[in-house]
């Protein structure tokens, strides 16, 4: 049997993406900082599943655990998924360097310091897959969200040369960039239903990618395409609109 | 704040709405000061879980635990009996109990005591609960059960959401050994017909029938009784079927995209719906095999079908009267709905067994349910069947309830005055949990 790590298991994405890999047969091993609210989600993909499922506590931000934390870790998975995020508050971030790091600690700085102790141990092994929820806001910055946005285009970076890096060990790394999501984290928010995506469509595009060994995927098709039109824009143009 | 309505869209409100993940989350809400009162699913039809702060439970929603032994299942009171269904129904398990929807949750299953098409048997949810979780207003969890807890027990089950918010429950899943019903319908003339037919189907487990309310004179009262049995897995026809008796193909989902102009539900149309509808079976008595879903669920296939009745919304008028006035009782109340003229898209007719509980609903007799679209003319009509309804010992279903008033629930329900009081000393007198309904009613002041 074959396991995944989720780190961030507790959001509504990461529950979805826990439950696609439950029903095709694969063991959990669910990770976060919330272990009340954990405990349930797990107990839930056992009694929905029979599948395996370990909890363990995963701090992003408690990055000199990140060692101790892989090392324990009695079965090493052969995939690994960060969807940990820190959406954060973009006017507090423009006054207060504290919101900055930590959008840019969670987003940036977390899942890199984590990735990095899994690249080497894949790398070593020769094989393994890779899959981190980066976001299109990173695609471009945009006066909103751009705090958020640059240290998600970090974070596509650092994917990307990762992916660069680890092919030739025949591991696989994947971009994903979910548009909008239907969560808790956008409960409030009035959403395009056409680019709205529902927790378990981002689950489903995750686990066919990795199986696909897609490089960068966008969880709705329209995405892609909307992002290359604000990619394009001139920035003359683009400085000028308020998006 | 948001705009906010249960399954009538009658009335529309603007709360504040939030949910919550955790009890520890809940219990910071129930800190705040004012009052608040869960909303499930939205599928009670009119104000019992309507407030002007209102805790969502839909977020709550994990299993907990099942046995496969027994067939115990202990989950958060978020959940769904739909996603009960689908995990458990090709494992071989179904619902000891189930309403005429499947999306309704396990708390409001709970609070409502909801009843379905096997009451003269097997009972109300309610009689299915093993033990339960419930947070008081001091945050604190209380465990009951029919035998721990038990005075909080028998108020909470029915008990509308007043006594707590129910966090968990554990209860018996019945085993199946397919995931199809053995059913028969058959096509009575008139209101005896149809009532000597449920008498004479007290030996199947499930019965129902549905009324074509136009129908006047002679044939008042004409009507489809439909009564199943799980079916055996010898008992399948199609080869298809009997390779995997407990899966069942994926259906086809309508949806009704919009709020119908409110002209679009007039007599005529619904007259074309009811005479379609009873013609469609032959008479006699016919024996077919169908799908839980369209046996149990059959408007569950069209999504937000409540829509048809525009923005105005509607109520849906369900009552019960005991079983030795049911055939005049029957026969006066039903004649005064066809001769108003405002009949029902649906009517639901079903005879219920016995029923023990504090606040529930069912009684042994008769009850029915209709549709009205909001009117004056509706509303006038109501206070005179409540009038007749009331006459006759019967009573209203709070989980349909949008209108009646404090005096027709303190005749109609024994416990009332009982039930107040104990809520009230729950609460040291300070009302923490209470709904629109609550309020009009007199349960919360």
């Amino acid at each position: 049997m074959k396991n995944v790590l989720i780190l961030g298991a507790t959001s509504d994405q990461a529950q979805a993406i826990a439950k696609k890999y439950a029903q095709e047969g694969w063991g959990l091993i669910l990770a976060a900082r919330n272990m009340e609210l954990l405990d349930p989600i797990a107990s839930d993909l056992r009694v929905r599943s029979n599948a395996e499922v370990q909890t363990l506590l995963f701090d992003a931000t408690d990055f000199s655990s990140h060692r101790n934390f892989y090392d324990a870790l009695k079965t090493k998975p052969d995939a690994v998924i960060t969807v940990f995020g820190y959406m954060g508050d973009q006017d507090e971030a423009r006054t207060d360097l504290d919101e900055v790091r930590r959008t840019v600690d969670v987003n940036f700085t977390g899942a890199v310091s984590i990735l990095n102790i899994v690249a080497d141990d894949f790398e070593k092994r020769g094989s393994g897959a890779i899959a981190g929820i980066s976001s299109v806001a990173g695609d471009r910055g945009r006066q909103s969200n751009y705090i958020y946005g640059s240290a998600k285009a970090g974070f596509t970076a650092y994917l990307s040369g990762l992916r660069n890096r680890l092919t030739k060990s025949g591991v696989h790394v994947m971009t994903v960039k979910p548009g909008f999501c239907r969560t808790k984290m956008t409960e409030n928010m009035e959403l395009p239903g056409a680019l709205t995506a529902e927790p378990e469509q981002v689950a489903t595009a995750v686990f066919k990618g990795l199986e696909k060994e897609r490089n960068t995927i966008y969880t709705l098709w329209m995405w892609r395409w909307v992002m290359l039109v604000i990619k394009l824009i001139p920035e003359m143009i683009f400085k000028r609109l308020s998006m | 704040m948001r705009k906010i309505s249960d399954w009538g869209n009658y009335p529309v409100i603007e709360a504040d709405v939030s949910g919550f993940d955790t009890t520890g989350q809940l219990r910071k809400k129930l800190e705040m000061p004012g009052e608040v009162i869960a909303f499930g699913n939205g599928r009670s039809y009119g104000d019992a879980s309507l407030q002007d702060r209102m805790l969502l439970t839909r977020r709550f929603n994990k299993f907990l635990s099942f046995d496969e032994a027994t067939g115990e299942l202990c989950c958060q009171a978020g959940v769904l009996l739909s996603e009960i269904l689908d995990v458990f129904v090709n494992r071989g398990w179904f619902l000891p109990v189930t309403p005429g929807t499947k999306f309704v949750t396990v708390g409001g299953a709970i609070a409502a005591d909801i009843h379905g098409k096997n009451h003269h048997l097997e009972g109300s949810f309610g009689n299915h609960i093993l033990s339960m979780d419930v947070m008081r207003n001091d945050g604190s969890v209380f465990t009951c059960s029919p035998t721990e807890n038990a005075d909080f027990y028998k108020i909470t089950v029915g008990g509308m959401g007043l006594t707590g918010i129910i966090l968990n429950a554990t209860f018996r899943l019945k085993k199946i050994e397919t995931a199809y019903i053995r059913e028969e319908t058959v096509r009575a003339a008139n209101l005896d017909e149809i009532m000597d037919s449920f008498e004479a189907s007290n030996d199947w487990t499930y019965s129902v029938a549905w009324i074509d309310c136009l129908a006047k004179g002679d044939s008042m009262g004409r009507s489809i009784m439909m009564r199943g049995e799980h079916a055996a897995t010898g008992e399948l026809v199609d080869p298809a079927h009997r390779k995997a008796p407990l899966k069942l193909k994926k259906g086809i989902e309508l949806d009704v995209p919009f709020r119908f102009p409110n002209f679009a539900l007039n007599k005529l149309t619904m007259q074309a719906f009811n005479f379609a509808y009873y013609n469609k079976c032959r008479p006699g008595t016919h024996q077919d095999l169908v799908s839980y879903n369209s046996f149990f669920y059959p408007l569950d296939a069209i999504a937000n079908w409540n829509r048809i009745y525009g923005k105005r919304g509607f109520t849906q008028y369900q009552f019960v009267i005991p079983r030795s006035a049911g055939r005049e009782g029957m026969r006066k109340i039903l004649k005064r709905i066809t001769d108003s003229g405002l009949g029902s898209f649906l009517a639901v007719l079903k005879l219920f067994g016995e029923q023990e509980s504090f606040m529930s609903f069912p009684m042994a007799g008769y009850t029915l349910a209709l549709d009205f679209p909001i009117s004056f003319k509706a509303m006038e009509l109501f206070k005179e069947l409540d009038a007749m309804v009331a006459d006759y010992g019967g009573r209203l279903y709070l989980a349909k309830d949008s209108r009646m008033d404090a005096a027709m629930f303190e005749k109609t329900y024994p416990n009332a005055g009982d039930f107040r009081q104990a809520i009230a000393m729950l609460n040291d007198g300070n009302t923490k949990f209470s709904s629109l309904q609550s309020k009009r009613i007199g349960l919360t002041s």
